[in-house]
């Protein structure tokens, strides 16, 4: 069992598990702390800021990401400080001449008091929080896409920007992504995610279309089972 | 030389070497260092070599291609031992005419002498010249006195001399003890203490622990690791020997840019000979302790010279930096225990160990002890490489040393630590160089760039470059670097196109204080230092920019215009020959005229014009 530490968070005391982040800390605590690019099923990443908190160790105070910095006992952390709120402000006026639309991005700004970005806005639509790349890497295991490109040209692409040869279409970056930027359709038989189509598989027994092919192909692959053993839908084992 | 087994063979290797070299025997040293050798230096070297071939002087006089001497406004530079004469500005094709008169002969030949320029006199030895007297040059004398490539050389200056103490019986507690006393606080920018971090990581539970020496000099402007890396590469290794002993590693990272080729061949030759000597590898000198070196080249991006950014290109990662809750002394390379330090402290070492830590903190400041070896540039008339005491002030460095500002401009600020630091006004040149003093004012030590301005410097446009640069180098992982100075340099920019607007300056100090709290790194956490520093000392020229649309300094092209005053102009035709684009016309002996829909506000025609003729407004 892990050692527990007590820390304070906005003057309240708050028991947790050594080894916790303060963001877990703090939710556990129903204190919350607004976050973009962390998430439960993955490591974490500290890349949108948002979650920045104030800590006082010994005399020092410093800004640090909640996502990242674990609990140590007589930890004081403040979560609303002016210093904080600048940063909050700052990134989601950053993000929003990104993506200035999704309902994401303008609760925050809401809850900021931002009401508009005063940046110049180009639709990128993408917020590059990372979490597409990391739950292919991480969850699905498969690394099929990733970042390219430095600094402020930085966006997620395939090898070569060619259709993603690891890619089973399994759709997790689709719906992890906090913006809902990663197009998805299904139409015909063909899932098509980014601009890039997956054929997918009848089942033998219904002749409805229920999951790509490379994805079955993949789980054949991993379990060591035959392929057919995959090709039935799930209402029909 | 074969194999040496103990300290001893080592030390007796040592003095043989000293014995048999006659300090007296007349050695021409060419210094062949990166900058000297754009000027053609190496040309010079061969001269030397032929011509010494022709007078059959070959065993008698020594001919010596050095690394970087460090008065690099004055190369190509050759020092005629053992009178320390040297000869500046010399010629590629002055080898045979030094021969014969200085070598031969015994004659001075004037002409290439360095002239004072406030007494007029000439000056005959290297020590005399005011920007080498004035210099404390501990670390970096040592490259005019060796070639990088010769183990040789390196061992009869002593070279060596510190591991030949450590491995003689100091316990690696006390070799952290001596460099914690000694105060030697990193020298690539970040100023913390060696010691402190050497004993963290010796202290650190894990296995294997790693050393890194950072050779990825980025800052624009600064080369004094390229020219320690270039002149002294063993120095570096001697250093990282002693600290990879006392930390217990036995693998050392040496990550170096691959823009510094001259540096990656002569850290690899030395590598190698070390290796050959025994040096490095398996039980060195019989002491039972194993450490060899990797070099790594580094792919090109600036970012990759903070520390956790360093160490994931090392691993094969793109190179982006982690949050440092847990510093690398715990958790770095391979997320082992890993000890990283810049090449100039690793170069101060073996300095600390040979004349102990006392004797060390007799130089410098109360918190900043030695010596730091700044890259004097810009707008100065003795640009080069000096090394200088903690405490000196930069009025002594950019007067005594550097000799002032050419052509009789004014000063006008001093640009410390690169990207990451601020600019200092006329205000504080008292100021005396140190860690602690220069944070005070906003900027930074950094890791020694200083980039002198002049009054046709403008400060926004300054402020400009630099963000500039960090928006290109910015790794993008994080939104207030990626995000933030890409949007602060757009503010800039038209700030300096003449499309500021009232609110910019209060907008770029409010996201100023929220990057530098909220990025990931050093690079966003530092990015807006010179914008607000900047801004601090040199407002009214922002506000002119923004209010007034004009660039004081005249420099920003969509605010400026050339003309050509017709009283002045004595129709020399000048400037008609050296514009571009044919916008400056005239007849011989007739006003000349600037036609503004071809004029591309290159300054070419003001820079030539000897009758200061032609207008910035």
């Amino acid at each position: 069992m892990a050692e527990m530490v007590t820390l304070t968070i906005d003057g309240l005391k708050i028991h947790a598990s050594a080894g916790t982040t303060i963001l877990e800390a703090a939710t556990d605590s129903n204190i919350y702390i607004p976050h973009l690019c962390s998430n439960e099923e993955l490591a974490p990443y500290g890349a949108c800021r948002l979650c920045m908190v104030e800590i006082i160790q010994g005399e020092r105070a410093r800004l640090v990401a909640s996502c990242i910095f674990e609990v140590a006992d007589g930890l004081e952390v403040k979560t609303n400080t002016e210093r904080v709120l600048n940063v909050r402000r700052l990134v989601i006026e950053l993000l929003l001449s990104r993506n200035n639309k999704h309902p994401a991005l303008r609760k925050i700004a809401d809850e900021l008091g931002v009401k508009e970005t005063r940046f110049p806005v180009e639709q990128k639509g993408c917020i590059l929080c990372g979490q597409c790349v990391r739950t292919c890497r991480e969850v699905v295991g498969v690394s099929a896409i990733g970042f390219s490109g430095r600094g402020i040209t930085r966006k997620i692409a395939t090898p070569f920007m060619e259709s993603p040869p690891d890619c089973i279409a399994c759709g997790s970056c689709v719906y992890v992504c906090p913006v809902q930027v990663i197009p998805m359709k299904e139409e015909n038989g063909v899932r098509t995610i980014m601009k890039y189509d997956y054929p997918m598989q009848k089942c033998r027994k219904c002749g409805q279309y229920f999951a790509p092919k490379k994805q079955l192909e993949y789980f054949s692959k991993i379990t060591n089972l035959p392929l057919e053993h995959f090709e039935t839908c799930v209402g029909c084992r | 030389m074969k194999k040496v087994k103990t300290a001893q063979e080592l030390k007796i290797l040592q003095e043989e070497i000293q014995n048999s070299r006659d300090p007296e025997k007349p050695c021409i040293t060419i210094c062949a260092g990166t900058g000297c050798l754009t000027y053609g230096s190496q040309k010079l070297v061969d001269n030397f070599k032929a011509e010494i071939e022709k007078q059959n002087l070959n065993g008698k006089v020594e001919v010596r291609a050095s690394g970087c001497h460090g008065f690099c406004e004055r190369g190509p530079l050759v020092v005629i031992n053992p009178q320390k004469i040297l000869y500046q500005r010399v010629g590629l094709d002055d080898a045979e005419e030094i021969i014969k008169e200085t070598i031969l002969n015994g004659q001075i030949i004037d002409r290439l002498l360095y002239i004072d320029p406030v007494t007029q006199e000439k000056i005959l030895h290297e020590d005399e010249i005011p920007f080498y007297k004035r210099q404390m040059r501990l670390v970096f004398g040592m490259n005019g006195n060796i070639d990088p490539n010769s183990l040789e050389d390196y061992l009869a200056i002593g070279g060596y001399s510190a591991l030949i103490k450590v491995l003689n019986g100091m316990e690696p507690e006390t070799i952290i003890e001596e460099i914690k006393t000694a105060g030697l606080r990193g020298r690539g920018g970040g100023g913390f203490s060696m010691g402190l971090k050497w004993e963290a990581t010796r202290n650190a539970p894990g296995l294997p622990k790693y050393i890194i020496c950072n050779a990825d000099e980025g800052d624009p402007g600064a080369y004094m690791d390229r020219s320690l890396l270039e002149g002294n590469p063993y120095s570096i290794l001697e250093g990282m020997l002693i600290g990879a002993y006392a930390i217990g590693s036995n693998t050392g990272y040496i990550y170096v840019r691959n823009e510094y080729p001259l540096a990656v061949k002569n850290i690899t030759i030395a590598v190698e000979k070390a290796r050959k000597l025994g040096i490095l590898g398996e039980n060195i000198l019989g002491s039972g302790f194993d450490f060899d070196v990797v070099i790594v080249r580094g792919g090109g991006a600036f970012v990759c010279g903070e520390e956790t950014a360093l160490i994931a290109s090392i691993e094969g990662r793109s190179g982006e930096p982690r949050a440092k809750y847990v510093f690398p002394a715990e958790r770095g390379l391979y997320n082992k225990p890993t000890n990283i330090n810049n090449v100039e402290t690793w170069a101060n070492v073996p300095l600390v160990i040979n004349k102990g830590a006392e004797w060390y903190r007799s130089i410098g400041t109360e918190n900043s002890k030695g010596t730091k070896i700044f890259a004097l540039v810009g707008k100065i008339n003795n640009t080069g490489l000096v090394e200088v005491p903690m405490g000196i002030t930069l009025r002594e460095i950019v007067y005594d040393i550097g000799g002032g500002i050419p052509k009789g401009r004014k000063f006008k600020a001093v640009q410390v630590g690169g990207p990451s630091g601020g600019c200092i006004p006329e205000s504080h040149l008292d100021l005396q160089v140190d860690f602690d003093a220069l944070s005070k004012v906003g900027s930074m030590m950094g890791s020694g760039g200083m980039i002198v301005m002049d009054d046709r410097t403008c400060m926004v446009d300054v402020a400009l470059y630099f963000l500039k640069f960090l928006e290109e180098e910015s790794c993008g992982k994080c939104t207030p670097c990626r995000e933030g100075v890409h949007q602060m340099r757009l503010i800039l920019e038209r700030i300096t196109e003449g499309n500021g607007k009232e609110e910019d300056l209060k907008t770029i100090e409010w996201m100023g204080k929220a990057i530098i709290d909220g990025s990931l790194c050093g690079l966003g956490g530092t990015a807006p230092n010179p914008v607000l520093t900047t801004l601090r000392y040199f407002r009214d020229e922002y506000e002119a920019h923004i209010k007034g649309k004009t660039c004081p300094a005249g420099v920003c092209k969509a605010l400026i215009t050339y003309t050509i005053d017709p009283d002045l102009c004595t129709g020399c035709m000048v400037c008609a020959r050296i514009c571009p684009v044919e916008a400056a016309t005239g007849e011989k002996k007739e006003v000349h005229f600037i036609d503004q829909n071809k004029c591309i506000k290159c300054g070419a025609c003001f820079e030539s014009c000897k009758f200061d003729a032609v207008k910035v407004s």
